[in-house]
């Protein structure tokens, strides 16, 4: 009972902080028509940022604002430099191009850092274990990341439907060049929409930086997971991204957990443990593939234009 | 007529230069060169197979290693498990690799554009993570191949001179196919539905069984690749296949040239050359190879031919 509970908590920990992976992903590829692949590097430099800061300041907290806007900063300085001369162009191009600033960042990193990773140890009033239901107790810090993905979603999904800002957003997604002849400054609200996504990337990286090591590439398998809940959830909607990366989330973690044991009642030992760790990292491929037969075009997609 | 020339006389020159090589290799006991271009002439291969989904049949798959991987897995567990001869591995690993390419291309061929990107690229890394939870087979750490793909005297593949030449006729030939499937019926039809899908669906071309037929062929060919990549460095591990590698490959055909018969060798020679180059003058290589992508995409339309033709040109 208590590993179950435990277990479902990490998988909506683990999917919350997917979430804001893809939706600035889907919001880039919504608004501006950009695949990114660099997001997962902008994920991995909130982590190193916030390892850095919070060892420059002495406070965790402090140090996770701090790097908060640096890759805010980041995003916006990336996209003025590089990838707002991508706009309009074949998807292709952004793949190659953003591929190639991958390999820089990785690189970058560790001309900067160096090759080992890092830690970002936490505070001690956040390793405390909470008591969350009579004689269960779950990592006060777990639980943060869980609430604070909960009101960062909450503040996007409340940005985006409820204020000017979203509406232009909105608007932006569905018709670029009409918002652009009512005098709206399409190319500043591109630029704020990606350092937006590029914020939300560095929030999930320095979150997760104490759960994991921070290291060169952690963006990258994570990037992944975050395509596989887009194609999921349907390109283009946070919603879709919303409700994908929890299943997501959960399906990984559940199944990680308690998959070998399934399998070890219906198969021998052995074969149990050999076949456990394979299938258990495929489960969301295959989801995905069902998903994929099922609906093409995602659970959930956006408005087409 | 002359830019036709200028590209063409580039190629030759590519082409006559690889043939001769090993001779280049045997007068100045530089063996070095020779492994180098070894490789290059394998990855050309593989930039080659993805050229025809990618540059002729408009299917930007970005999840090619996994073949190299299928191609060197099929080799590398045969031979621990004492199968050694190459009239068997090479066809498991070709039949592994279409039926690999059959099921993720019915699957991702369902979606298109950048669905298809993410698609394939998260197959691939599915191939990864199983190849790296395959205990029995090295899991993570990789699997050695102890002894090289034995064709029973025919050729010996642990002849470095041999070896180049099988890769360079599998290379050739590859590409005249390639160049044979690209005239054809079938090719043409290919290229039609690269251009416009509806059309061509109502004009009564089954869209999709084209598409899937042509990404079964070009998995096939990888596959061999893959084969050779296991032999040449009687390794394979899941690394193979990790999406970077496929990366490489796409940098190599738009490089090369995409839809283009021969870019994708003149890709991979230049990208391989650059790397090698770059990491011998720093070890931080990739800070030069990244942002030179960059440039190139934003800068090089057509790649290396298409430059070679406005040379001509201009």
């Amino acid at each position: 009972m208590l590993l179950v509970v435990e277990q479902f908590l990490n998988g909506l920990q683990f999917g919350l902080l997917l979430f804001l992976l893809a939706a600035g992903l889907t919001l880039v590829f919504g608004i501006m028509d950009l695949v990114n692949l660099a997001h997962g590097s902008l994920y991995m430099m909130g982590a190193y940022f916030a390892a850095t800061f919070a060892a420059w300041t002495g406070s965790f907290l402090l140090g996770a604002l701090l790097a908060l806007g640096a890759t805010l900063v980041l995003g916006i300085v990336l996209e003025m430099s590089a990838l707002r001369h991508l706009y309009g162009r074949d998807h292709l191009d952004h793949v190659l191009a953003t591929f190639g600033l991958i390999l820089f960042f990785n690189e970058a990193v560790r001309l900067i850092w160096g090759p080992a990773g890092l830690a970002l140890p936490l505070p001690a009033w956040l390793t405390v274990p909470v008591p969350i239901l009579p004689g269960i107790h779950y990592p006060a810090y777990r639980l943060a990341i869980i609430i604070v993905a909960l009101l960062v979603a909450l503040l996007l999904y409340l940005g985006v439907m409820r204020t000017r800002i979203g509406m232009l957003i909105r608007a932006g997604a569905s018709n670029r060049e009409m918002i652009g002849a009512l005098g709206i400054n399409i190319k500043l609200l591109y630029t704020l929409v990606f350092g937006l996504g590029a914020a939300l990337a560095g929030l999930a990286g320095l979150m997760q930086a104490p759960i994991l090591t921070v290291q060169i590439g952690m963006g990258e398998n994570i990037l992944i997971l975050a395509f596989v809940i887009i194609v999921i959830g349907g390109i283009g909607s946070i919603r879709g991204a919303f409700l994908a990366a929890i299943f997501v989330g959960m399906i990984d973690t559940l199944g990680r957990a308690f998959l070998p044991n399934l399998l070890r009642q219906v198969l021998s030992g052995a074969a149990a443990s050999t076949a456990a760790p394979a299938l258990s990292s495929m489960l969301i491929y295959l989801l995905m593939a069902i998903v994929l037969v099922v609906r093409p075009e995602g659970l959930f997609p956006a408005n087409r234009r | 007529m002359k830019s036709f020339t200028v590209s063409k006389a580039v190629t030759a020159l590519v082409l006559a230069g690889l043939v001769l090589l090993p001779l280049y290799s045997q007068l100045s006991g530089n063996i070095f060169i020779l492994t180098l271009f070894t490789r290059i002439i394998i990855l050309a291969l593989a930039a080659a197979s993805l050229n025809l989904i990618m540059g002729f049949g408009g299917m930007m798959s970005f999840g090619h290693a996994a073949y190299l991987g299928i191609g060197g897995y099929a080799v590398g567990m045969l031979a621990q498990e004492g199968v050694g001869s190459g009239f068997i591995q090479f066809p498991v690993a070709l039949a592994a690799s279409a039926m690999y390419a059959l099921v993720i291309g019915a699957l991702s061929l369902r979606t298109r554009g950048v669905y298809f990107i993410m698609i394939t690229l998260a197959f691939a890394q599915m191939a990864y993570y199983v190849a790296s939870g395959l205990a029995r087979y090295g899991g993570d750490d990789g699997l050695t191949v102890y002894k090289r793909s034995d064709f029973s005297g025919l050729i010996d593949l642990s002849n470095r001179t041999q070896f180049y030449y099988l890769c360079l006729a599998c290379l050739l030939g590859v590409v005249f196919l390639i160049w044979r499937i690209v005239n054809s019926r079938f090719g043409l039809v290919v290229q039609g539905l690269r251009s416009n899908e509806q059309r061509m669906q109502a004009i009564g071309f089954p869209a999709k069984r084209y598409q899937l037929v042509c990404f079964v062929i070009s998995g096939t060919m990888c596959g061999l690749a893959g084969a050779l990549l296991a032999n040449n460095t009687d390794f394979v591990s899941p690394a193979v296949m990790y999406w970077t590698r496929s990366g490489d490959l796409m940098v190599m055909v738009i490089l090369g040239g995409m839809g283009t018969l021969f870019g994708p060798i003149m890709g991979a020679v230049v990208f391989l050359l650059l790397e090698e180059f770059l990491s011998q003058i720093t070890e931080y290589w990739a800070l030069i190879m990244g942002p030179l992508l960059l440039l190139i995409v934003l800068f090089g339309r057509g790649g290396i031919m298409g430059m070679l033709g406005r040379a001509g040109r201009g």
